[in-house]
């Protein structure tokens, strides 16, 4: 999800400080500074790259590519973008989490509800760069790493 | 023993223009695959019905995080070494130097209940982890750790050199782990201490090796240990608390 147009999220911007009980029935972008609690239940939250966002957060998805400390709870989604420095509890049926992403915290994958045609697939999505996967394909298997060869490698005492 | 750990460490950290040389090598998104005779161990417990709980205190992982939730196990991650650059944590000794504020450090992270986990997934952190970090890091892992509960930790060996890459470790099965480079965040690659580093480019770079008696010493207080030799020139260590 990249920065979303104006008019599809409602928008909070760099220069914009909240603080108090954020609730609303539409998307929305925050890349400014949020702290105390946001409800969008039913909708998305995106948190921009410069966004800073102390508080709990209960929505339907939620992005983080800026920082966040506090809980969230995704009823559906939540994806932690490789910019993201997140530090918090994530409730949620589905993640995605790209390499680079700092989380500090628990992950705890609520079950779905039962749909009449669901996809088995994994609820977590692993996501990388697209040099990761080409690379990954020609990458040295077993345990025959080359290793850096030096004169001495001194110990610690314990 | 503080002064004459320091020296050893200086020895390790080298020139700033032979960091970026050797780290050039090796390239973030390349994985590389290993197989794990401690992983194996452990994935009896994650293989069976009961759910566990696991603290990986390496890089997130979102492959970790699959694996284990899958399985319908708990997962938390906190990943101590990006923590530990957190440039706040750099306080002046009595004697005027930079160093990192472990009492700090160790009261703002791993905080958690005691005997709450099963497993802790360690990696390679502890080679790469400030000097003061390592044995309070140890000491509070242990009271985190479930009596009977299980602890995975990789030390390399001498001859791995202290050029050796920081990895952050996927679980791809039960006994095969993905291997890919660490880069040290941008906005935190400043080390607290100054020396640990900002002698580097991009990356965390070793900070000491233990041989046996050490690994033996660190963990004296859990009940059992037990020594995987690989081929990589990394001792893979299970400890049981």
């Amino acid at each position: 999800m990249e920065t979303p147009k104006t008019g599809e999220f409602a928008h909070i911007g760099k220069s914009v400080i909240i603080k108090g009980e954020l609730s609303g029935s539409e998307d929305l972008y925050v890349d400014g500074v949020v702290e105390g609690t946001i409800e969008l239940q039913g909708n998305s939250l995106v948190i921009g790259p410069n966004g800073k966002v102390r508080a709990n957060v209960n929505a339907k998805g939620v992005v983080v590519q800026g920082k966040l400390e506090g809980n969230i709870r995704a009823s559906e989604r939540a994806e932690l973008r490789k910019s993201a420095v997140a530090v918090g509890d994530i409730f949620t049926q589905r993640i995605a989490v790209e390499d680079g992403a700092y989380f500090k915290g628990k992950i705890d994958i609520q079950k779905e509800a039962a749909k009449p045609s669901t996809r088995p697939d994994s609820p977590v999505e692993v996501k990388t760069s697209p040099a990761a996967a080409p690379a990954a394909a020609g990458a040295a298997t077993g345990t025959g790493m080359a290793a850096p060869t030096v004169a001495s490698t001194p110990v610690t005492k314990y | 023993m503080a002064s004459v750990t320091h020296s050893f460490m200086k020895l390790f950290r080298g020139s700033p223009a032979d960091a970026t040389q050797s780290v050039k090598s090796v390239k973030s998104t390349q994985r590389l695959t290993r197989r794990s005779s401690g992983l194996a161990e452990l994935a009896r417990v994650l293989q069976s019905e009961e759910p566990v709980c696991v603290l990986d205190i390496g890089s997130t992982s979102a492959g970790n995080i699959r694996y284990l939730t899958e399985r319908g196990h708990k997962i938390y991650s906190e990943d101590l070494l990006e923590a530990s650059t957190d440039p706040s944590l750099a306080i002046k000794d009595e004697h005027g130097q930079w160093v990192l504020d472990s009492k700090r450090f160790v009261a703002e992270n791993l905080v958690y209940s005691a005997s709450q986990f099963d497993i802790v997934l360690c990696w390679n952190v502890a080679d790469y982890l400030d000097e003061s970090l390592v044995k309070p890091v140890v000491a509070r892992l242990w009271s985190t750790i479930k009596p009977g509960g299980m602890l995975l930790a990789f030390f390399h060996t001498r001859e791995a050199g202290p050029d050796a890459p920081c990895y952050r470790y996927h679980i791809a099965d039960k006994d095969t782990l993905e291997m890919q480079h660490i880069e040290a965040r941008r906005d935190l690659r400043k080390g607290p201490t100054g020396a640990t580093h900002t002698s580097i480019q991009k990356s965390f770079r070793l900070q000491r090796v233990f041989n046996n008696r050490h690994i033996e010493n660190l963990f004296r207080d859990f009940s059992s240990i037990k020594f995987f030799l690989t081929r990589d020139n990394i001792r893979e260590v299970l400890v049981v608390r």
